[in-house]
Order: structure tokens, then sequence, then C-alpha cells
């Protein structure tokens, strides 16, 4: 994506290049298709669990679809995974955008405060999850629902927003962190150039700043909506009367984890690679 | 998309229909101006149009939440938790608005303490004579004012007797033993249950606080890891069903499905309660005094107590339930299985595990020296 | 709309304060509220009295004693003859190590995978980093019983070690550290590979040939040029791998089965079925501020090297 960064002048910087060294491209390769096999081997477990005939996930004793169908008539987990994915969208496109920002600001500009920001940006990623949820709990029901109760009437509950909210929060440090590497070694002889060209602050953010970013952004965002989707704790304790995927599973392991859930596991994962198929075409149009 | 909008529509073809025809299994008696009123819902006027159940996962057949629905009007939007704390920190916090939950018997009596159920109305739960004597008036709640008990179970020891063919009652089997055993035990990953177990087999009691007693406790348990396989509550059953485990420290519940091979489980593991002594644990319906329709709450509380539907819960979730006038309904081959309902003089040997206040703090403390101990 | 923009652009060009402030008022007010504060709340029941019920005691008994605890795990009333002071010391202790073990893992695993991502075509690379996050969009929870049922005694990867004749008896890769190591490796991987890869991607590689021009062979062009300008990349890397996994607890115990204590798993019994809020509030901060001190610190030190270049 960033393999020519073109300059308004029409300079190609060239930041990509076929190293001569071959630091073993064999090794580099098997390296590579031992980590894949190993973050997919249990995938495919899963896929293969989900036509079990039995309720077993343990023992595959049969083919039969009956999970699928279980599962497109299961109104509470519809439901679940149709809240996990507004709530995961929702927060990864405000926390990619404030993470941003935030990155930009401390990497451009020093002042007194700064490395104690710093630090507290680096805050949500250490505490434990338990802590900050119960934390949010408290917060949400003794502070902040009485203050709005007092300023609109009605007592808020916990729900899909509360839930948002959260996640917004615990996911802004990770895009902060995964942008602020990008920015780090940034070369800003690049924005100067823009700028003695004639180029105005907003043109040089978007058409040099903002592409040579996107790597970075793109990679923050991804790891946001990742971990949005897959959040059980923090979601736990400021969901009040809603499901999300996670909470409804997790609950669903006291019981034995059924096939329905490779099911819907599946079903999200064909998802996937649909989306990726989608942007593999999509980009062929380009 | 379209499969949910056909399902709908049945549904309320199915609530129509309802309101128009007598309910399955009871008389209703007709008003004089020709409306049906099922006896089974109280007093309809008061009824609300939806009541929040908080309750374990799986612990209440779907299809009731529906007959209550078709018969009195009332939607039951149910929600889960996975741990009686969770319940408590939900309810403390001043969260969510539940109108029915299902604490365990030692939650019972801290809620109580803490103010936070609210007395209920036996003129509208009338069912509660249905429920058997050995499990009213127990000392979490002594004058039977704040639940109605809904499920109960023990934690006992499910034994795979292609391992060991006729298994002795007692829990020397994980405390000493033998060589094809060990390497293949699961117990629980909890700490009053598992010192508990310990306490039982040196003759102490569950709810025992002496610091000695718990030393002890701990150095058997330290002494038995490594024979232990797992300490594990989620997944113990598959375990044992796959043949990992030999012997595995289950609930009730667990080993019904654990040992039927139409829910998965598989033939020949049996289910045995020592004689030093079991826990017994018992879930119990209560309302908490922040309920926004307490009446309904009690309605649909009373409703489960009934014999008929209590019977079919009980199918449905596994565990045995301590409504005797339910019996009459249960399919006979459970009623005599002793595993799921033990006789009089197996049910003495059960101990409830009751809150022992500041002294939970040494039972922490026992338990992350005993995990220190056998892991890192 | 342009003129307003501009107008607006205008403003923030003659103003860097207001710059400053309009780029960071979002990110600092959100965690203002929704975090920070939130951790007051906790900070506060971290030093006063549990309650019976969980919770607090009401009326607040300030007190320090769950740090006390911590610190000397004696100090309680109701400890034994033979009780050592350093339990939870050593738990944390015991985490970070097995925290080190896996970031180490993960930054070896990683950074090559995210080179070989690299050096593929556009197109490729963005999927294959998007085949590197998709398992994680399937539930955590499925996912590691999936890899459990995989390195099960009977599972899949030992069937096929036994078939291969590569061993004698079934590798026990589960209910101890090792089960831990794996799941926790598996659980965080795409969190070393993304930051490793938005810093390798920008390398110019060209580097690399003019030192082999000028004689350095691969490894030490590798460590003296690639390594320190991919720095960045590496420093995030640590700091979202290492920092998740000192407070996991979910992971090792379905892992574990139970059997590895981390100090995840001893806060979250705080807040479970030990019923002690401030101990485990307590523990929460203590852990908090000795894992930010250390990374900012390394950091700092990681940055000063990078400028000294």
């Amino acid at each position: 994506m960033s393999a020519e960064a073109t300059v308004s002048t029409g300079v190609r910087v060239r930041t990509q290049r076929r190293p001569v060294i071959r630091i073993g491209s064999l090794a580099l390769s098997l390296n590579a298709i031992v980590i894949f096999g190993f973050l997919y081997l249990p995938i495919l477990i899963l896929i293969l669990f989900s036509f079990n005939n039995t309720r077993s996930v343990a023992q595959f004793t049969g083919f039969s679809t009956e999970w699928y169908t279980k599962l497109f008539s299961n109104e509470e987990l519809q439901a679940a995974a149709g809240n996990s994915l507004v709530i995961a969208l929702v927060s990864t496109i405000v926390s990619t955008v404030i993470g941003t920002m935030t990155a930009l600001a401390l990497d451009r500009f020093r002042f007194r405060l700064s490395g104690f920001l710093e630090a507290n940006l680096y805050l949500p990623i250490v505490i434990p999850e338990i802590v900050m949820g119960i934390a949010l709990l408290l917060f949400f029901n003794q502070a902040l629902f009485p203050i709005l109760e007092s300023v609109i009437g009605a007592r808020p509950t916990q729900g899909v927003p509360t839930v948002a909210i959260a996640h917004i929060a615990f996911n802004i440090p990770f895009v902060y962190v995964i942008v602020r590497a990008r920015l780090a070694d940034f070369d800003h002889r690049l924005e100067e150039a823009a700028q003695d060209l004639g180029a105005d602050e907003w043109t040089t953010f978007k058409r040099v700043t903002l592409p040579l970013l996107m790597p970075g952004i793109l990679g923050g965002g991804l790891m946001a909506f990742t971990l949005s989707l897959d959040d059980y704790l923090i979601t736990a304790f400021t969901r009040g009367n809603i499901n999300t995927m996670p909470t409804y599973i997790y609950s669903l392991v006291r019981k034995g984890v059924t096939p329905e859930i490779n099911a819907l596991s599946t079903v999200l994962l064909g998802l996937s690679m649909g989306l990726v198929l989608l942007s593999l075409a999509a980009q062929r149009k380009r | 998309m379209k499969k949910q909008w056909l399902f709908a529509v049945v549904i309320v073809a199915m609530i129509v229909s309802a309101c128009q025809t007598a309910a399955p299994t009871q008389a209703p008696t007709t008003e004089p101006g020709g409306e049906v009123v099922s006896e089974r819902c109280g007093d309809k006027s008061q009824l609300a149009k939806e009541i929040t159940l908080y309750n374990w996962v799986e612990y209440i057949d779907p299809a009731l939440k529906e007959q209550f629905e078709a018969e009195c009007g009332v939607k039951v939007i149910e929600t889960n938790y996975d741990s009686n704390e969770t319940l408590l920190a939900q309810l403390q916090a001043g969260a969510g608005t539940y109108d029915i939950i299902v604490p365990s018997d030692y939650m019972v009596s801290i809620m109580i303490s803490e103010g936070l159920l609210e007395p209920l109305d036996f003129n509208v739960i009338t069912n509660i004579k249905n429920i058997g004597a050995f499990h009213v008036n127990q000392p979490f709640d002594p004058e039977q004012k704040y639940t109605v008990p809904y499920f109960w179970g023990a934690s006992g020891l499910a034994v795979d007797t292609n391992v060991i063919a006729s298994p002795e009652e007692s829990w020397k089997i994980v405390f000493e033993p033998s060589p094809e055993v060990c390497g293949k035990i699961s117990m629980l990953d909890d700490a009053r249950e598992t010192v508990g177990a310990a306490l039982m087999y040196l003759g102490y009691s569950i709810n025992d606080t002496d610091p000695a007693h718990l030393e002890e406790a701990k150095a058997l348990l330290i002494k038995q890891a490594e024979c232990v396989k797992a300490y594990d509550s989620q997944t113990n059953d598959d375990l044992i069903i796959t043949g990992e485990t030999a012997i595995g420290h289950l609930w009730t519940g667990d080993w019904t499905l654990a040992s039927n091979p139409d829910t998965g489980g598989r033939e020949g593991i049996a289910y045995v309660i020592p004689k030093e002594g079991c826990t017994i644990f018992q879930d119990n319906m209560a309302v908490p005094v922040s309920a926004p329709n307490k009446y309904t709450a009690m309605v649909f509380i009373n409703y489960l107590a009934d014999p008929e539907i209590a019977a079919q819960n009980a199918e449905f979730v596994g565990y045995p339930s301590p409504n005797a006038a339910a019996r009459e309904f249960i399919d006979p081959e459970i009623l005599a299985n002793e595993s799921i309902y033990p006789p009089d003089d197996v049910m003495q040997r059960l101990q409830f595990i009751e809150d022992v206040g500041d002294a939970l703090e040494l039972y922490d403390r026992i338990w992350t020296e005993f995990k220190a101990a056998i892991g890192g | 709309m342009a003129p307003i923009t501009t107008r607006i652009a205008e403003g923030f060009r003659r103003s860097r304060n207001a710059r400053l402030f309009g780029l960071l008022s979002p990110g600092a007010f959100w965690l203002l509220v929704f975090f920070t504060v939130p951790l007051l709340f906790m900070l506060l029941i971290s030093f006063v009295e549990k309650g019976r019920a969980g919770g607090v005691k009401v009326p607040l008994q300030v007190t320090a004693e769950s740090y006390l605890q911590f610190f000397n795990a004696c100090s309680s009333e109701f400890s034994g003859p033979d009780c050592n002071p350093l339990l939870y010391i050593n738990i944390f202790a015991n985490s970070a190590r097995i925290a080190l073990i896996v970031t180490a893992l993960c930054l070896a695993l990683g950074y090559p995978l995210a080179y070989f991502i690299s050096r593929q075509s556009v197109r490729s690379r963005n999927i294959l980093l998007l085949l590197v996050m998709i398992p994680f969009w399937t539930n955590f929870l499925v996912r590691t019983y999936a890899l459990k049922q995989v390195l099960a005694e009977s599972g899949l990867f030992n069937t096929f070690l036994l078939d291969l004749r590569l061993v004698n008896q079934p590798l026990e890769l589960l209910f101890n550290e090792t089960g831990v190591l794996l799941g926790l490796v598996y659980g965080y991987l795409p969190f070393a590979v993304l930051p490793l890869y938005a810093s390798i991607e920008k390398f110019d590689f060209s580097l690399m040939e003019a030192a082999a021009d000028l004689g350095a062979n691969n490894r030490r062009a590798f460590w003296r040029i690639m390594l320190p300008m991919t720095l960045p990349g590496v420093v995030a890397a640590l700091v979202l791998v290492f920092v998740p996994v000192v407070g996991a607890f979910v992971t090792p115990d379905i892992m574990s089965g139970g059997k590895v204590e981390m100090i995840g798993t001893l806060i979250a019994r705080q807040f479970g079925s030990s019923r002690n809020w401030p101990f485990g509030s307590a523990m929460s901060f203590i852990m908090m501020l000795l894992v930010l001190v250390g990374v900012v610190y390394y950091l700092r030190s990681g940055s000063k090297e990078e400028r000294a270049l």
C-alpha cells in the first residue's frame, strides 16, 4: 500500500525493494507455514465438529447439519451476534480516529505533561480486565446514571451503549501504540517538502501524512475490531441485560460448549473469508 | 431474515389461538363474560407485560417461558450469570432491573443479611406446599420467608466403571487413589468444594474454620495433586466422557448429562456420594427488593412450583427437583435412580456450604498456598 | 463547505495550542471520564475494609491492610505457623516469568512472519495480514477449547506424532505450564505481528543491500541495521504482548486445568468466590504500577537509543 508514496512533485520515494540477501528464505516460508498451520489447525477442528451429529465437541461420531439449523432458529444467539457486530464497528471507528489523533498529538508536540499523559495511555493495556469491568460497573451505576437521571429525568440502564463506551476506552491505547510505532520514524522531511512546494497543512496531511500512516491506522483498527469482538470480561460487567457473543458463549460453557457455537464460528469465519475475497476483488479493480 | 418473520408469525398465531382455546393440561374456568382465566396466572389485572429472569444458564426449560406467555400473557426475558458472586455484584451495584433471581444457598443468607431480598407473599405462592420437607427451613432461610427452592444437587464423584467396576462410596478413591486411577482424577476448581472434600474425608465439617484443620486439608490436597489431572468445574464432564479422567468431582446435573449417550455422554459412568459427607447445594428463586414487577414475579414463581410444570422443568434441566408433588409426574426411572434422588440415609450425609464470614480469607489463603505449591 | 474548513484550518495553523488541544481532547476526555475516574473508584476501594458480602464495609473504614497483605502474606490474622510471607510476590514473579517467555516466543515467531509478509506483493500482504487476524474473529473461548482438543493426549497433534513414530508416548502438552505457554502464544501472536509489520513494512531494504556491499554478512546486517530501525515495532509488540499476558487468567485456567496459578487468577478470585474486593483492587494497582514503571522505563531507554542512531 505504501510501496510508492508519491509526493506532489512526482519524485518517487522508494520504500520497498526485494532484498538480495537470502536470509534463508526457505526457512522464512517454512516459519510462515508452521505458524499459519498452528493458527488454523484448531479452527479446522472447530469447523469439523460443527458438523458433528451429537452434542459432543470432543468426539466426532458422524456428519449432520443439525447445528446449523438450530443456529438459524436460535434468536438469542443471533441477537448476541448482532450486538457484538454493532459494538465492534462503532468502537473500532471511534477509537481508531481518537487513537490516531492522540498519537499525532503526542508525536509532534512536546509539552510538560506529555510524559504523564503517555503513561496514562498505557494504563488500559496494563490494567486487568476484571478491574476495569468492575470499576466501570460501579462508575456507571453509582456515579454516571444518577447524574444523568437528575439531568434528563430518566435513569439510563446498561446495555449496548455502555459496552460500546467501555470498548472505545480500552481500544484507544491499542490504536495509539500501533500508530505511534508507525510515526516513530516517520520522515518529516516529506511533509516539509510538500509545504515548501505550497501545500497547506490540511492538504499535506491528507495527501502525504495520512497515506503513509495508513498501514498503522489500519493495523490499529484491525486490532481494535478484534479486541472488541472477542472481549468477555469488561463486557460482562457493563452489559446489563443484553448479550454479546462472548458473554453468551461463556455462559454456555457451564453446560458444555455445543457444536452450535462451532457452527456460528464457522459462519463467522466464512463471512470474514468472504470479506477478504471482496477486498481482493476491489483491489483488482484499482 | 425471512425465517425469523415466519417464526414470529407462527408464535403470534399460537398465542392468539392459545387465548381462545383451553390451556392443555388444566381445565380453565370460564368467567360470565366468556373470558378464559387460567388459575395458574393469579390475578390477571395485576400482571405486568413482561418480567426479567436473571438465571443460571440452561436452568429453565425454554418451552415453559413460552407456555407462561401463552397462558398468562406475560413475556419472560431471561438473562444469565455464571456465578453467585456476579449476581451479587450486579445487585449491589444497583445494575439491572431483575424481577427474579436464583441464588444458591449460602448466597441467600448473605443477601438476606444485606437486605437485598423481598419477603415473599405466600398467599400468591401457594405452591410452596409442594416443596419437600427436607428442602425448606434450611439454615440459610430458616423461616422460609424469602425463597422458594428451585433445584438442588450434590457434588459427588463420577466414576468410570470400566476402570473401577464397583467403586467404594468414599473419598478414599480420590485421596488414596489406586495406581490405575492416579493421573486420571479431576477435582472441582473451587476452594470451598475441594478443600471441603478434604475436610470431610478427614472427618471435619465442610464449614470448619479451625486453621489447624485447614492446614491438614491443604497438606492432603498437595499430596493428592500429583494424581490429579485437572482442577476443573467447566469441562470436567468432557474429561470423563473422553476417558481422560476415570474419576471426576462433578455436580449431579453434569453427571446426568455425561452418563447419557443421548446428551453426548456415554454409558458406564456411575455416581458416588461418599459416606464421609458430600456437598449439597440448593438453588432458590427469590425476588430482589429492587424488582419492578414483584407481583408478576411471584406469580411466575408459583407457576414454576406447580407439580406438572416443575416435573417438565426437571426433565430439561437434569437436576433433582425439591418439589415433592412433582414426583407424580417425573419419569419413574429417573426417580428410582439413586444417584439423582438418593435415599434418606444418603441424604443425611449431605452438608450445605454455609457462609463462614471473615474466615473466607483463610480459605482463600489456603487455596492460594495450595495452588502455588503445586504449580508454577 | 470548503471555506469553513479552510477557516478552521487557518485558526489551527495560527494557534499551536488550539491544534494540540483539538487533537488531544477527544482521547483525553474519553480516557479521563471512562477510565481514570472508574479507576479512582477502585483505588478508593483498595484502601477500605472489605464487606462481609463482597464489596466494601459501609460505613467506609480506611485501612492499608490489603497492601500490607500483598507484601507480607503472613500479616493477616489467619496465617499459619509455616506461612511464607512472599506467597503473593512469588505468584507475581512467576506470572512475570511466564509473560516474558510468551513475549519472547511471540517476538521470535512474529518477527520472521512479519518480515515474510512484508516481502510479498501489495495485494498478498493485506490478505496475509487478514489471514493472521481472522482466527481471532471466532470466539476466544471456543478457539482455546479447540486448541485444547488439538493438544490433548488423544488429540490430533499427538496422534500425528505417534503415527510418524516421532515420539513413543503422547506428549503432555496440557495441564501444565507448557499448555499455558502454548495457549498464551496462540492467543497473543497477532498482537505482536501487527505492530511488527507496521514497522518492518516501512523499512528500506536497500540499506541491507548497501551493508552487504560494504562487506557485512547477513547476521551483522540484521542486528546492526534492520533490527534497530524496526525497534519501535518491536517495542510496541513487546508492550502489547507482555502487559496483557501478565494479567491473563482465562487462558491459563483453561490450558493448565487450574494447576498454574497466575496473578490474574488470584485477582479474579478476589472479585469472585473469595469476595475480597479491596485485596483484589490493591493487587491490581500494585501490578499496574510495577508493569507501567517497567514499560515506561524500557520505552524511554529504547527511544534514547533510537535517537542516537
